[in-house]
């Protein structure tokens, strides 16, 4: 089993709604966030290009975050889903210095808190919060070793990329393009 | 790179990328052991969905509130059965439950007092004394005026309730800005053309659509919850997307084709693709013939509007003028020509619809599959009550002749009569304002000003510390929509359905539902017969029961679909439709248009063009806020804070204008934003144009997290192209320019 996300860039329009729902369903704190919108915009008026992108943690195969972990808070679970155990945290900071897409933000109540794939609602058979919500439908999970599953069918006639490949960490956010 | 997120994170990849909804506030390491951790994800808690629809927007999306077992309000998830929303809420409807935590609520009745010397304040006050004075108002303006003096700024739910008590009061003196400032001329325009509005939610068959033109309208932007789902399906339907835009906006950065149209020029651009309907001979002949009127008219008409005459002043080129003509042509009848929503520009903007149900009737592009659909609405039984009394006048009256299509009150009439040196012949004495922040949500603020200064009363309703309520005498605090009964949602779709909201939470503070203060002013002005009913569900359910349904059952299911009355969505092939106009068809050339001295088919003029140094203000929306309403709701304010003013790279070179540097504007007539804006520069926006997102800039302290975040637009607004027909306030013919130094300081500088 391979949890992944593929996100459709074609159709995303940024409305920020995964992440007020990442919020509300995972207690956020305001001021904070799991996962958030990038806009990026090339060329020069009236030849553009312009990209949302809903981000989040990218639940790596080759994660820079557990590896560094002094006190193995940060790990991965079945699925390849990278979780944080927040009370075997102890705020050092290294796994967010570690990361290459910023996925990490440390929790005002003392320790670092980052995406889960909503695994708890995954476990139950849901999607999670921000794939359920999404208006546009541009969000995708599932198993990517399962060619039924809602992500496998997103990447199957589509062009993608993901971010930073050259950080060799092999994330698992698709963003198709 | 940032190994934080800030405020507004700055990504790690790809070039130029901006990033919302960041933040941070302290790195606070070890500062909080032993950890507490706490709180768990709420799908997890035991929760008790609640049936609501939502009241951040007029989509009015049909949702459930979710309740732990202390009573708090945990989440919003939309309905999955609701046609608004299917099952997905928007940004704002998630965050909705910010409205219902945010501290800042107004929580207690509020009175105007003057201290002996003359300085103003709110004390705070019974619901007795609040309710006994507004009464007493009444009866007074009632004996001294008649009761058509007391006028009524309306909007939603809240405006409603007040509307009603209004009608038993005996005026009819209302009016709302989503009419004047907002949707009217395309009410107009449509109702002369295919003798039917296109309504809201609007019945654009978007989903099934092969092409979708957006002339102006931000689909994205604007988040009108299934316009934005359907366009996606489209996205996926391999549609045709057509954005006529002077700003790359999100639409247009999903778009097939964008033309980057020159401001102020839109009704150039369709007249040439009519022409080019017509003279390319791609127009629908079979519909033409059978179902419209004028044809040789509006033939002729546009004869010489081609699309090399176009060019010179759309900046749009022939040759895209004619392909996008023809992937028009291509699509028909399953094409979307978008009727927009706020569509008062230049004042020309009825014509300007109309030449768009033009172009829609020559594509044949109405009552088909994947253009414009026939909606249906369930009719609510009316509880029983006596007929409203008759009045000597109403808001039609305040027109004095001029705007003879306007179908509903325009707000700046009201607010004119309302200014006794304008001497006009029906004069208002007095408001109820509810569910509108006039100062924020009109154009002319003087104007605005000297009327709030000159009415003898002022009552308003809001859940918010808004502007308004800065003028009122008397201020309401109304319980949100989260914490309160209200009239069943009955909006027109493919399936009519109808929806309930039901309070989840007992109201905050000393807060009160909207049905219960228009019900006690009603009582104290004898007007019970009325306000039949000790609680506003007994109205529901007794109209529920009606349709053979019941409170109960609609507790469990929230919506409930009916079967369509009025025959099938679409027109059959070889149908005899008949059209609900003066000649029974579609009229391309307009008999109600001619007959009241305007344009019957619409006519290109051009219209003033931005002084030296002067860029034309654009306004729009953000996806995470609705209007003004929003800014201060804690969930929705930590996703976009302020708002910022869009300039062009060449634009920014010019003025040295950086990024995220802070400036205020100055408009043609001298008017000053009252707070300085981020700089954004960007290649989204032409160089003639700045864009700002409306609805910031809240001089209200009250309002502790929105107060002088951005800059309002509306201060901008000083300058409004009447619209002839109906009244509408075209609010783009604003030009500004940058102060790069605080004016205030300057002005003291002046006076050393």
């Amino acid at each position: 089993m391979r949890y992944a996300m593929a996100i459709d860039t074609k159709k995303c329009v940024g409305c920020s709604d995964c992440v007020v729902a990442c919020q509300t369903e995972n207690n956020v704190p305001h001021g904070y966030c799991r996962d958030w919108i990038v806009e990026t915009v090339s060329g020069t008026y009236p030849s553009l290009d312009l990209e949302f992108r809903s981000e989040r943690c990218n639940h790596c195969d080759n994660s820079p975050c557990v590896r560094c972990c002094p006190t193995g808070a940060s790990h991965k679970v079945e699925g390849g889903i990278v979780l944080v155990t927040h009370n075997k945290c102890i705020g050092c900071g290294a796994c967010i210095e570690s990361c290459p897409y910023d996925a990490r933000y440390p929790h005002p109540e003392g320790y670092v808190d980052k995406c889960t794939f909503c695994i708890h609602r995954v476990e139950k058979g849901q999607n999670p919060a921000c794939v359920s919500v999404c208006p546009t439908q541009c969000l995708h999970f599932g198993d990517l070793n399962d060619p039924n599953s809602d992500v496998s069918l997103a990447l199957k006639d589509r062009k993608w990329k993901v971010l930073a490949p050259e950080a060799g960490t092999k994330p698992q956010l698709y963003f198709l393009t | 790179m940032q190994t934080r997120r800030k405020f507004i994170k700055i990504s790690s990849i790809g070039i130029g990328a901006t990033a919302f909804a960041g933040g941070m506030a302290k790195w606070v390491i070890g500062a909080n052991s032993p950890k507490n951790v706490s709180i768990g994800p709420n799908s997890l808690a035991t929760l008790k969905p609640v049936p609501t629809y939502c009241e951040v927007c007029f989509w009015k999306c049909a949702g459930w509130s979710y309740v732990d077992e202390k009573g708090d309000i945990l989440k919003i998830v939309g309905n999955e059965n609701d046609p608004h929303c299917d099952g997905r809420l928007c940004p704002r409807g998630t965050g909705g439950i910010g409205m219902y935590y945010d501290e800042d609520r107004l929580k207690t009745p509020l009175i105007r007092e003057k201290k002996s010397d003359g300085t103003q304040y709110f004390r705070e006050a019974t619901w007795e004394e609040a309710l006994n004075k507004v009464a007493n108002k009444m009866k007074e303006v009632k004996e001294k005026y008649g009761p058509e003096a007391f006028g009524l700024f309306n909007h939603g739910n809240p405006g409603a309730h007040f509307e009603h008590l209004l009608r038993a009061y005996g005026s009819q003196t209302n009016a709302e800005p989503a009419f004047a400032n907002c949707r009217g001329p395309r009410t107009a325009a449509y109702y002369s053309t295919f003798g039917a509005d296109v309504g809201s939610p609007e019945c654009t068959d978007i989903r099934d659509t092969q092409c979708l033109v957006l002339i102006g309208s931000h689909i994205g932007e604007n988040m009108h919850n299934s316009q934005v789902q359907e366009m996606s399906a489209a996205i996926d339907n391999k549609a045709t997307i057509i954005t006529v835009d002077p700003r790359f906006s999100t639409a247009a950065g999903h778009s097939t084709f964008w033309l980057p149209i020159k401001p102020s020029t839109d009704i150039a651009l369709i007249m040439a693709w009519i022409h080019v309907l017509i003279y390319d001979n791609l127009y629908n002949k079979e519909f033409v013939e059978k179902s419209t009127f004028g044809f040789d008219h509006i033939k002729e008409h546009v004869k010489t509007m081609t699309p090399e005459w176009a060019y010179g002043i759309t900046d749009i080129e022939p040759d895209v003028i004619r392909k996008t003509a023809r992937a028009m042509a291509g699509a028909a009848p399953a094409v979307v020509i978008h009727p927009g929503r706020h569509v008062v520009w230049y004042g020309d903007d009825t014509q300007r619809e109309r030449a768009m149900a033009i172009l829609s009737a020559l594509l044949g592009a109405w009552g088909k599959r994947g253009s414009i659909y026939i909606p249906e609405a369930v009719s609510i039984p009316e509880y029983p009550q006596p007929e409203y009394p008759e009045t000597k006048w109403n808001w039609k009256d305040l027109n004095e002749g001029k705007f003879p299509l306007a179908t509903m009150g325009v707000t700046t009439e009201l607010l004119k009569a309302s200014i006794p040196r304008l001497n006009y012949k029906h004069q208002v004495k007095a408001w109820l304002v509810a569910g509108t922040n006039l100062p924020l949500s009109m154009p002319d603020k003087k104007l605005f000003k000297e009327a709030a200064e000159a009415v003898e009363f002022i009552a308003v309703m809001d859940t918010m510390p808004m502007e308004v309520t800065g003028y009122a005498d008397v201020v309401f605090p109304e319980a949100t929509y989260l914490e309160r009964y209200d009239f069943l949602r009955s909006a027109q779709n493919r399936v009519p359905n109808i929806a309930l909201r039901m309070p989840a939470a007992k109201p905050k503070y000393d807060s009160k539902p909207g049905w219960w203060i228009g019900k006690q002013i009603g009582e104290r002005l004898g007007l019970h017969d009325y306000y039949n009913y000790n609680d506003f569900s007994e109205v529901i359910d007794w109209q529920l029961k009606k349709l053979g349904s019941s409170l109960e059952e609609m507790e469990k299911i929230g919506i409930k679909s009916f079967p369509r009355k009025s025959g099938p969505q679409y027109i059959a092939d070889g149908e005899d439709y008949k059209f609900n106009t003066n000649t029974g068809k579609v009229e391309l050339y307009s008999v109600d248009f001619a007959d009241e001295g305007f344009d019957p088919m619409p006519v290109y003029t051009p219209h003033p063009e931005p002084p030296q140094n002067f860029y034309r203000l654009i306004y729009g929306r953000a996806p995470m806020h609705t209007f003004s309403r929003t800014s201060n709701n804690p969930n929705l304010w930590d996703l976009m804070k302020e708002n910022s003013v869009w300039v062009n790279p060449k634009v920014a070179d010019l003025w040295g204008l950086k990024n995220g540097q802070k400036v205020w504007l100055k408009n043609q007539d001298e008017a000053i934003t009252s707070f300085p804006v981020s700089v954004r520069v960007t290649e989204r926006i032409r160089w003639d144009s700045v864009y700002m997102v409306h609805g910031f800039g809240h001089s209200d302290k009250k309002l502790t997290r929105a107060y002088g975040m951005g800059a309002s637009d509306e201060e901008m607004i000083t300058n409004i192209a009447v619209d002839p027909i109906m009244g509408g306030t075209g609010m783009r013919g604003n030009f500004i320019t940058f102060l790069k130094e605080n004016p205030a300081s300057k002005m003291k500088e002046d006076k050393a």
